[in-house]
């Protein structure tokens, strides 16, 4: 192992004892707490390489996502990881998308290259440096969401894309936000809360304008700084669900996601349950990448066991 | 502990006659000959029992019995595969997607179809094209490779440079286990929970189970489209162009570059507009709203002449823009007037480096005396060097496959990957320790066992041994034949 940093990290891995990595801990709690005794280690931190000519950047799992979007920024680039104050290897390993997913792109395909820490402590690597490959079994699609139950994550390689040159938020009451979504191409965000609508609108000068004027004829759109606050909670529903009432019933207070059907709310998701055929494959899966059960034990990636 | 059952041939044939209907299961010599191949240039595959299965019930009905009967399966598409993967080694039983062919359902609210495996790639494009939208990986085999190949090899084609791979347009899907078991991967909820297993199946060449049931993605039909044709008297320049596009913050969708060889083949063939006294062309094409299309459009051009474009043509029309991209889409086909036979290629590399790795392409063709023209989704750095050569000529497999293993040697070199789209299958499974560290590969092994721990699936491909299962039936004495 050619890298001294990364080499440190597997040796403060190690191989025995129950261990996990701290980032920013914005979503320490997801799946699950942590057993009692674990051992928290910190991934290493470093902006490698940033190739804005490949749209791609290197850097280590510790580097908080806000430091990587300033460097990428400098270079009119950004990734489609959520900047929320944690770190790059937390925002792959939790595996949520950002509110201008539509505009930005989703996390979990991000991710071109992982290097992870194994549960016996070696450094393995997945995927590849290209933004185009199929070269073997797709670990860095895995690795995303993962909680850090299969490998610990160290340095990754991720895609970039251009920051467009014109980005504005809009806001209306009393329009349908579902014909506001149907209706527009270069929307990053389409949030409703209830009440009212807001619109994130990205791209070229001319385009915006042309999406503004397009939004004229459907309600009074006002700018606004930016999107309403977003309540605590995170569900996860399928785009049409969103107009069913049902479906939304105990969410409480709540902005949802138009098209993507995320909806931030007051209360916590009720679980569905989940088949038995996925819930062995899961288990074999993680018994295969950590036998003794060593990586961030007590977590569970599948909240909805029956 | 293995406890293998052998079972009289004629005795597993009417059993799966049972199960599905005697007409939808074959074991003529002529059947089985015509599924032990692809559409690659390797040879000694060796197919068992051919079944074609109209449902999820009997693709499970399948994988039992072939449990049961210590046989192995193999999934089959249309067979347009170029790395081997649908090959049967070892006398598996072929399970052909042919009869499984239907578009489900179109959900225009979700923005997804759900079809089974065997539909067209360009089929299910003609479906959803009148109601606004498609599906937005092209590959040029569309017309006749299947939902299933694709999702199985993670394909691509030249739009995936703004839409991306299969993977990013397959939603769920349902697959059936090598151990008979159904499972549904993914799901049309904005996060679905869980690992991200759907991700891991897609590009597992046919090792991780069957799809039988498939969620793609529709992709909107853009605005408004511009398709440029620039010319060049160097093949770096054009390279050049492209990198410097991507640089200049420009996201096409489509970038495609073609050599004077090949682009004079195309001409003669379907009278594209091409001009054949150029080096090589870029075939450019932006999407989206009028007026970030315009000013792309035209920025492309700009940084071409600054490149050393000789001419820059847009497409003035729809008719004009389909002559254009006939052109390439025929590319393949054309190569037969100047060479009997042809090894495509398929290597990624840094899109900066894509000048010196083609220099590096001809002067390999050079010292082994073969002819090697380029056309390939440029951006993307997708290699797609086409080695042509005359079978009929002794000795020449062994001058192409030795040119083929230098030209991944140098993508490799620059920071390069093995295959960018059509996969490892048996062609390029021997070199994936080229790119891979003992414990990298040890690692996908695990994937690969969580979904099949007996190695019942399309054994013998993607991994090189000893992290491949191969050992099981009569596979040993598959490797010989195959470079044929
Ligand atoms: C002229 C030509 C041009 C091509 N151009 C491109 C291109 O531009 N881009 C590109 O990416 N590829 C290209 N290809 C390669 C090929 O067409 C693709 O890989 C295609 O997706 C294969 O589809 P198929 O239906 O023919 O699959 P097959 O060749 O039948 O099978 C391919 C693999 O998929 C597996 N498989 C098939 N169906 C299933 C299923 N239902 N479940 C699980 N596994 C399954 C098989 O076991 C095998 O491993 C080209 C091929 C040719 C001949």
């Amino acid at each position: 192992m050619s890298d001294p940093t990364l080499a440190a990290f597997c040796d403060l891995v190690g191989s025995h004892d129950p261990v996990a990595v701290a980032g920013g801990k914005t979503r320490f709690g997801l799946g699950g707490s942590l057993r009692e005794g674990t051992r928290l280690v910190s991934a290493p931190e470093g902006i490698l390489r940033h190739l804005p000519e490949e749209m791609t950047v290197q850097v280590r799992a510790g580097t908080s996502v806000r430091d990587l979007h300033e460097a990428l920024a400098e270079k009119g680039q950004r990734t489609a990881l959520p900047e929320r104050g944690g770190s790059v290897g937390g925002a792959l390993a939790v595996g949520e998308n950002d509110l201008h997913v539509l505009g930005r792109g989703r996390v979990r395909e991000s991710l071109l290259q992982v290097r992870y820490v194994s549960a016996d402590g070696r450094l393995v690597s997945g995927g590849g440096p290209t933004v185009k490959n199929v070269t073997g079994f797709d670990i860095p699609r895995l690795m995303v969401g993962s909680l850090g139950t299969l490998g610990l994550i160290a340095e990754v390689m991720v895609r970039t894309n251009p920051i467009p040159p014109r980005s504005i938020w809009l806001t209306a009451r009393d329009v349908d936000p579902f014909a506001v979504r149907d209706s527009l191409v270069a929307a990053s965000a389409v949030l409703f809360d209830g009440r009212g609508t807001y619109v994130q609108l990205e791209g070229q000068v001319g385009d915006v304008v042309a999406e503004q004027a397009l939004l004229a004829t459907l309600g009074r759109f006002e700018e606004v700084a930016g999107p309403p606050p977003l309540p605590l909670h995170r569900w996860s529903l399928t785009p049409a669900q969103l107009s069913d009432e049902v479906c939304m019933a105990g969410a409480g207070d709540f902005v949802a996601s138009i098209g993507v059907g995320t909806v931030f709310a007051s209360l916590p998701q009720p679980r569905a349950t989940v088949s038995p055929a996925l819930i062995a494959l899961t288990e074999r899966v993680k018994t295969a990448f950590d036998p003794t059960g060593r990586l961030s034990p007590g977590r569970d990636v599948l909240q909805g066991r029956p | 502990m293995k406890i293998r059952r052998t079972t009289h041939p004629d005795a597993l044939v009417s059993i799966l006659k049972q199960a599905l209907s005697p007409d939808r299961v074959r074991n003529d010599a002529a059947e089985r000959s015509l599924f032990s191949n692809d559409a690659s240039i390797f040879k000694g595959g060796a197919s068992g029992p051919v079944c074609f299965p109209v449902s999820t019930a009997e693709v499970q009905a399948i994988t039992r019995i072939a449990l049961d009967h210590g046989r192995a399966i193999v999934p089959r598409g249309a067979g347009t595969g170029l790395s081997g993967g649908a090959i049967p080694l070892g006398e598996p039983i072929v399970v052909s997607t042919m009869k499984m062919n239907k578009i489900l359902e179109v959900d225009l609210v979700h923005r997804i179809a759900w079809v089974e495996p065997g539909v067209v790639n360009l089929d299910l494009t003609k479906t959803l094209m009148p109601l606004g939208f498609h599906f937005a990986p092209d590959p040029s085999s569309q017309q006749s490779c299947t939902i299933g190949g694709n999702v199985a090899n993670n394909s691509g084609g030249p739009h995936c440079l703004a839409y991306g791979v299969t993977s990013q347009h397959v939603v769920a899907l349902d697959v059936v286990l090598p151990n008979g078991e159904l499972v549904h991967l993914g799901g049309l909820d904005a996060e679905p929970e869980g690992y991200d297993l759907r991700g891991a199946y897609v590009g597992g060449e046919g090792t991780l189970g069957i799809a039988t049931r498939i969620a793609v993605r529709l992709t909107p039909n853009p605005q408004a489209v511009q398709t440029l044709l620039l010319a060049f008297n160097s093949v770096e320049d054009a390279a050049n162009t492209v990198s410097a596009v991507i640089a200049s913050g420009i996201v096409p969708a489509a970038m495609e570059v073609m050599d004077q060889l090949i682009t004079q083949a195309v001409e003669n063939y379907v009278n594209a507009g091409y001009p054949t006294d150029a080096a090589a062309v870029l075939l450019a094409e932006v999407d989206g709203l009028s007026s970030g299309v315009a000013i792309n459009a035209e920025r492309i051009a700009a940084i071409g002449r600054e490149h050393g474009a000789v001419s820059v043509r847009v497409a003035s029309n729809d008719e004009e823009r389909a002559r254009l991209w006939k052109g390439r889409k025929t590319a393949f086909g054309a190569v037969a007037q100047i060479a009997p036979a042809y090894y495509l290629h398929d290597t990624v590399v840094p899109r900066s480096q894509l000048a010196g790795v083609l220099r590096r392409v001809y002067e390999i063709g050079a010292e082994y005396h073969l002819t090697i023209v380029n056309v390939f989704h440029a951006g993307d750095g997708n290699l797609h060097p086409l080695i042509l050569f005359d079978p009929r000529e002794n000795g020449v497999l062994e001058r192409v496959h030795a040119a083929a293993s230098d030209i991944v040697e140098v993508s490799l070199s620059v920071g390069g990957v093995l295959s960018g789209e059509h996969g490892i299958g048996i062609e390029k499974r021997d070199h994936m320790e080229l790119m891979f560290s003992f414990d990298d590969l040890d690692h996908q092994r695990r994937l690969r066992s969580a979904f099949d721990p007996l190695c019942r699936s399309n054994p013998g491909k993607v991994l090189p041994s000893p992290h491949s299962c191969a050992d099981i039936q009569s596979l040993s004495r598959i490797p010989e034949g195959v470079w044929g």
